[in-house]
């Protein structure tokens, strides 16, 4: 057992920087609401440094609170899919070459209405992303990056007609929880007809996380910080152990 | 805005000469045609309003009726068939929009004397051209009322609530920590609507529809903070997808004061066809430049889909397209808010001496432009304080080489649509940084042989060499083979290529004419 502690600058002193907004007018009433709502919720200790009015009626706070809630460091069980032990371009490269001895197949896509293609693009365009080369560049991956908006049926045919391995899926606007619907939909599709298991299912995008993937019923999920090698190693990985069960 | 780069003034000639060269092949085509949009968009200026009850707007079911009666109709343009019934029907616009969304067939009516019909349809483009004269009459009374009250550049804040009723809120809360510009962003996918929904709205995804009804709300609401501020603040929204030319007469009629606008985003960005693209932003950019409407380009989305720094020329290339582009549709240059952005990655060393020297140049080469500047957004992460460090470099270009249209970069913006603090963190730091350096520009030059000059005169040089290929391809082709973005756009490929109207002999579009009379342009009866 390791008991850890917000640190400030001690060891255990619990020190944590706060920010927020109220719905209230900037002055000492708000500057003293803002310190007993910090306290409310939990803080020992509550300093506001500062406060400043964004409107007539709303008032924004820096505030450092203190709290004495310790964790287990030792118990605690991460909700990422395991980057850490993924390999490298070459390294994938070389993996699919030994184990799997073909191109692998990617396709992915921005589905239903959400527009945003920076999450597709980082994990497929040739360039990457902050030096993680994208899966069009792996010689011995054959990506098919079909942009945004693309409806799951247009995406299931497309993976159909391509033979592919896996299947990646971005959603990056979250408002209304309309990645869920999008993201529960695909896996609904896949399995009405059958092909669930013939993909790797690979969801991703700023808010989802493993958990929330794997819930959904997709191989895995990817959040912020992922990059190409990342899903790639997975994809490939899942394949192999697929094949030998 | 001295000279301080010394880029050769022949050089910025012969890069227009090129632009100009790869545009006139296109204004041939489209002033050959028409779309569906572009004849929706004439209706509208003539007064078709409203939505029959399943939501289907008037200008569609006209549209769609006389495509119904016979495809070859649409050739003549549709207001013929829509004067006619209302010639016809003997009554008023109004009632004859009513009609219409409870079921009436404009098509019904056989055709009538040619004079009347034409007589009616002159009345009707006097009254939208008084009225768009009468909204812009008023914007210039009020920004010269306010005049030196607003920030130079101008902020730029962005509000996406899915409800014009909170965006409302949000801007007006905006607009009093000091922005001098609110952009409505539209909901996910409204670009790719072939219709403008009507009416209030209360749901979007990630934005608001955008609607005449919620152009009104929000120019109203706006109007009110700028009395409080005494401070004009103008309302941006996006003409952008396969509605570009409704969504410019509905911003003329409602006094919207600046629109996104790009002559190649809808191709490249949202898989829209391209002969469709290019017909309707040159009837939108006609709208635009008759109403005073600033256009903001989009070359930002070429720097967030490839490198930054590698794809720098991508941005002068397309720059100086749109102003072609904006020029055939007789946009003048104060009305050009040509877009670019600073989107290097943070790592590269000396790249905030490349993001000056970007910013510089096309401040040189478009010195009468208001230029609409970006701010990084690609390498945005959840780290806020390096976040707001990047924001503050950006801001400090901005005012360095004169910027007009400063969007606010948001500490957050990796994270969640804005907070109503973020907009205020982001607007204290530009005016911090704004006043702080606001004499920089007037006291700095640039060393001969230096990183900033030695940069810009190699993006302006491979710039050259872009235009030169796209040039002997052609712009159809170039795009088709992937020279813009990155990206391949099948000719007849794309969204909306349906839509597309060839112009028959006897196409009859008086508000066009008008325009084009107005703006002092050519068409296709101009004589090219």
């Amino acid at each position: 057992m390791r008991v850890v502690r917000p640190y400030g600058d001690t060891l255990d002193d619990g020190k944590v920087q706060l920010s927020f907004t109220l719905p209230v007018p900037d002055g000492a009433k708000g500057r003293e609401a803002a310190r007993k709502l910090v306290l409310s919720w939990g803080f020992k200790d509550c300093e506001v440094a500062h406060s400043h009015p964004l409107s007539a009626d709303f008032s924004f706070y820096v505030a450092y609170g203190k709290t004495e809630v310790p964790i287990d460091y030792d118990s605690v069980v991460a909700d990422e899919a395991e980057s850490d032990g993924s390999m490298d371009m070459d390294g994938v490269n070389d993996f699919i070459r030994e184990h799997i001895g073909r191109k692998v197949v990617i396709v992915g896509a921005c589905t239903g209405f959400d527009a945003h293609t920076v999450g597709i693009d980082a994990i497929m365009n040739m360039k990457g992303y902050n030096h993680h080369f994208g899966l069009e560049r792996y010689p011995m991956v054959e990506a098919y990056n079909l942009g945004a908006q693309v409806p799951n049926e247009k995406l299931i045919e497309f993976a159909g007609k391509v033979k592919a391995d896996a299947i990646l899926v971005s959603q990056v606007v979250t408002q209304k929880d309309v990645h869920l619907k999008n993201l529960a939909e695909l896996v609904e599709l896949l399995e009405a007809r059958g092909e669930r298991r013939n993909y790797v299912l690979v969801a991703g995008g700023p808010r989802i996380g493993n958990k929330l993937a794997v819930e959904l019923g997709y191989d895995v999920g990817f959040g912020k910080g992922s990059y190409a090698d990342h899903v790639a190693s997975f994809v490939v990985r899942k394949m192999v152990e697929r094949q030998r069960s | 805005m001295q000279n301080k780069l010394h880029l050769s003034t022949e050089r910025v000639a012969y890069a227009r000469r090129l632009a100009e060269k790869i545009a006139a092949p296109v204004a041939r085509f489209i002033d050959g045609h028409s779309s569906v949009t572009v004849e929706r968009a004439t209706l509208r200026l003539a007064g078709a309003d409203g939505a029959n009850s399943d939501g289907v707007p008037v200008p569609n079911l006209v549209v769609d009726q006389v495509r119904a009666a016979d495809p070859s109709y649409l050739e003549d343009g549709v207001l013929l068939r829509y004067v006619n019934a209302l010639v016809k029907s003997g009554g008023t616009v109004a009632e004859l929009n009513a009609k219409i969304a409870a079921g009436l067939d404009v098509t019904s009516f056989p055709l009538g004397d040619r004079a009347i019909v034409e007589r009616k349809a002159a009345e009707l483009v006097d009254r939208a051209a008084e009225r768009i004269r009468d909204k812009r009459a008023r914007r210039e009374a009020m920004r010269s009322e306010w005049e030196g009250a607003n920030n130079d550049p101008l902020l730029y804040l962005i509000v996406a609530t899915g409800n014009i009723y909170e965006d409302v809120k949000q801007a007006t809360a905006a607009a009093e920590q000091g922005a001098d510009v609110i952009a409505v962003i539209r909901t996910t996918a409204q670009s790719l609507l072939d219709y403008v929904p009507y009416g209030a709205t209360t749901e979007g995804f990630g934005g608001t529809y955008a609607t005449q009804e919620n152009f009104r709300i929000m120019r109203a609401a706006l109007d009110e903070v700028a009395e409080r501020q005494k401070r004009y603040i103008l309302l941006t929204n996006y003409a952008s997808g396969l509605c570009m030319p409704e969504i410019a007469a509905m911003g003329a009629l409602e006094r919207l004061d600046m629109m996104l606008n790009d002559s190649m985003y809808g191709i490249l960005f949202r898989d829209i066809n391209m002969y469709r693209t290019f017909v309707d932003q040159k009837f939108s950019r006609m709208i635009n430049a008759s109403a005073g409407i600033i256009i903001n380009t989009g070359e930002d989305n070429y720097l967030t889909t490839s490198d930054a720094w590698e794809k720098a020329y991508t941005v002068l290339a397309s720059q100086l397209l749109n102003e072609r582009f904006g020029f055939q549709a007789g946009l003048p240059a104060r009305l050009l808010g040509l877009g670019h952005a600073y989107e290097m990655d943070p790592s590269i060393k000396n790249g905030f001496l490349f993001e000056l020297a970007q910013a510089q140049m096309a401040r040189e080469i478009f010195p009468e432009h208001p230029l609409k500047y970006m701010p990084p957004t690609k390498f945005m992460s959840g780290d806020i304080f390096k976040g707001l460090a990047m924001n503050t470099m950006f801001n400090f270009v901005s005012k360095a080489t004169g910027q007009g249209i400063h969007l606010l970069g948001m500490l957050t913006e990796a994270i969640h649509t804005p907070f109503m603090m973020d907009r205020f963190l982001a607007v204290d730091n530009a005016k911090y940084v704004m006043n702080n350096m606001a004499g920089f520009a007037d006291d700095i030059e640039f060393k001969e042989g230096g990183i900033v000059m030695t940069r810009a005169r190699e993006v302006l040089d491979r710039t050259i060499e872009f235009l030169e290929e796209v040039g002997e391809l052609g712009l159809f082709d170039a795009i088709e083979r992937g020279l813009f973005a990155e990206v391949k756009r099948p000719k007849d490929g794309g969204k909306g290529f349906e839509g597309l109207i060839k112009k028959g002999p006897a196409y009859w579009n008086p508000f066009e004419e008008r325009l084009e009379r107005e703006l002092g342009i050519s068409g296709a009866k101009g004589g090219n």
